[in-house]
């Protein structure tokens, strides 16, 4: 996993609320059996017209944008289904950070897993960034939990632990299997009604 | 100060971490499906590890599934994902109700139905509605890949402890009114997100004289409304149902004395409570694009009060203040892991028994299970769907998301049995109007929803 503690970049606005993951990747995609390939389908239906043209007046597909890595949008984003796909698809693109009013909590797990952000900050701040151009830089401090737009700066809260996996970009499952122990004494205590 | 059924299942699960930090958590029981588990497979080989435990994990495959010649799939991707999962359960030596097999059907119907959903368990799948699994009284929840990845490797998932929800049920069903309508209403009334942060057990006198299956369609839908868990504490109907299931435990007197110990100690206990009379309810359709965005039958659709709406009736094709009754429907579904059992399949038989559906309307019966729909064929209820022009299939996941050939036509309005009525779900383009399968089979035989408390009107 890719590691992240500052970063900064451009942003793109989505600021609907409740954004489901059939909205972010559908259905007909998540049949690939490999992680990557997904970006070139996020928010399939709404950036493809139906005769397969990109549709000019979605954000996603006007040139400007095409470099944003910083998300903003609404409450609630990723609800729905736990198709890690969603996350896949974004980070994909090129999406580094999400900012929004809160998460579905299968979704924010799945953030965590392949290293993007998901920040929560109130609609007020989430308001300005997405008055701000296409070229306006924010920066990104995890390590000192603040999103600096300007002269703003707005704090956010975050676990502590998963916010040294995002630091350390360390794989989970290294990381237990040195609880190995743990878990075999742990086993030794299930009940078995045979 | 007492404990909950959630904290009483917590702690006994806790392999390490303290309270208020991420706690790595025992899973006794991992349920796989073709669409989520490729990937997490492929990391195992890449790092060269093995399955922790074989013996816990349990797969099946139904999303892809085609619900009509079931063995020739047609679409190649899909295809090779099914046999990926083959492949895979293979050689990582994992129990596999394949194509074809007796106990294929969705995974959230098979683990109860074969008695490897229990009490006291940690339950988790690649897939959001394993909620479901929690009307036994026990955690179960959806995870993404990378997790079932962990599991796999692990046997264990790091998890928050979540926050505890009661929703207290109480009053009577009027006739009429499901568990189904239960659910619908409460997210109807309390949003998409309001047990997001939550696990929610869901308690009262309604809960306790409600059938498995029927706890099992509310504890489904717990997820629609935000929360990644729903439970209910088990009690004789839960022991009941599991007696002499392939998988139940052996000793299953000893076991029923062990599950008895979950339950919560005082209503005081929980963080927030929900009270929900259900007296006065009446059955449940959606006519938006989430399942908040749902009417009481006989109610209108809502005004146009924010952006969320205007874009969920320009997609529906519908507007303002029509009533519920007036929604046209062109097609109809019945099935799915939210309502895709026996019980529920009785229920719409009973409603299409000597009917026959609408002349506009297309109508699919999917049974959620090979198991139910034998079971179904034994009972006859497949040819009261036929007489009544409706097709019978082979179990999957079917219409509930379309990834697989059965899809609804763009446009068209589709009365579903399911959970979500999200843009696209059903297909491109197709309007979803979620409700009980009661409420469905009647709409298939009028060409619209029909208040079926009203007796004379059936």
């Amino acid at each position: 996993m890719e590691a992240i503690k500052i970063h900064k970049g451009t942003t793109l606005p989505l600021m609907n609320n409740n954004i489901d993951t059939d909205q972010i990747i559908p259905k007909q995609f998540l049949k690939n059996i490999l992680k990557v390939g997904y970006g070139n389908h996020l928010f399939h239906d709404w950036r493809f017209l139906d005769n397969g043209s990109p549709n000019p007046k979605f954000i996603l597909n006007r040139p400007e944008y095409k470099d944003a890595t910083i998300l903003i949008t609404g409450d609630n984003f990723g609800c729905g289904s736990s198709r890690e796909h969603a996350a896949w698809a974004l980070k994909d693109w090129g999406f580094k950070i999400i900012i929004a009013g809160s998460y579905s909590d299968i979704f924010f797990m799945n953030c965590t897993k392949n290293g993007i952000l998901p920040i929560v900050l109130p609609q007020i701040a989430r308001e300005k960034f997405a008055q701000l151009a296409s070229n306006d830089e924010i920066t990104v401090s995890l390590l000192h939990q603040k999103v600096i737009c300007h002269d703003r700066i707005y704090s956010f809260d975050i676990d502590p632990t998963w916010k040294q996996k995002f630091i350390d970009g360390i794989d989970d499952i290294e990381l237990t299997l040195k609880q190995e122990h743990k878990i075999q004494s742990f086993e030794k205590s299930i009940p078995i009604f045979e | 100060m007492g404990r909950t059924l959630f904290d009483k299942l917590w702690e006994k699960h806790v392999v390490s971490g303290k309270n208020g930090e991420p706690q790595l958590i025992y899973v006794d029981l991992h349920l796989v499906h073709e669409v989520t588990s490729p990937q997490a497979f492929e990391g195992l080989r890449t790092n060269q590890r093995a399955v922790r435990r074989p013996n816990r994990t349990f797969a099946t495959m139904d999303h892809n599934v085609p619900t009509k010649d079931i063995f020739n799939i047609k679409d190649q991707i899909s295809r090779k994902q099914i046999e990926t999962l083959q492949e895979n359960c293979k050689e990582f030596g994992i129990r596999l109700a394949d194509m074809g097999n007796e106990n294929q059907g969705i995974v959230h119907i098979i683990g109860p139905q074969l008695g490897l959903t229990q009490p006291g368990q940690v339950v988790v799948c690649g897939d959001s509605h394993t909620a479901t699994h929690g009307a036994f009284g026990s955690i179960a929840f959806g995870i993404g890949t990378s997790e079932v990845e962990h599991v796999l490797a692990t046997q264990t998932i790091w998890q928050l402890k979540p926050k505890t929800m009661g929703i207290h049920l109480h009053g009577n069903l009027q006739t009429g009114v499901a568990a189904k309508d239960i659910i619908m209403a409460l997210i109807a009334q309390n949003g998409v997100d309001f047990g997001t942060g939550y696990a929610i057990e869901f308690y009262g006198d309604i809960i306790e004289q409600l059938s498995m299956e029927n706890r099992m369609t509310i504890c489904n839908m717990a997820i629609e409304g935000g929360a990644k868990m729903g439970m209910v504490k088990p009690d004789q109907t839960t022991f009941e149902y599991l007696k002499y299931r392939e998988y139940a435990p052996k000793n299953i007197e000893k076991a029923i004395e062990y599950w008895k110990q979950f339950f919560t100690d005082n209503i005081s206990d929980y963080d927030t409570i929900i009270e929900f009379d259900v007296s006065s309810l009446a059955p449940y359709v959606s006519w938006g694009t989430n399942p908040s965005m749902a009417v009481p039958i006989n109610g209108i659709l809502p005004k146009i009060s924010n952006i969320n709406i205007q874009l969920a009736y320009d997609y529906m094709g519908l507007k303002p203040a029509i009533k519920a009754t007036e929604i046209p429907i062109q097609w109809i579904f019945i099935g799915s892991c939210t309502n895709g059992r026996l019980s529920d399949i009785k229920e719409a038989a009973k409603i299409m028994n000597g009917k026959h559906i609408a002349k506009s309307v297309t109508a699919w019966i999917v049974p959620g299970s090979r198991t139910i729909k034998h079971e179904a064929e034994k009972l006859g209820l497949d040819k009261i769907f036929k007489d009544a022009g409706c097709e019978w299939r082979d179990p999957g996941c079917s219409a509930c998301l379309a990834m697989n050939p059965d899809k609804i036509p763009a446009g068209i309005h589709c009365a579903s049995t399911t959970n979500r009525n999200f843009e696209g779900r059903q297909g491109k383009d197709a309007r979803t109007h979620l409700a009980s399968p009661a409420m469905v089979a009647a709409a298939a035989i009028h060409g619209h929803f029909i208040d079926i408390r009203q007796k004379e009107v059936i």
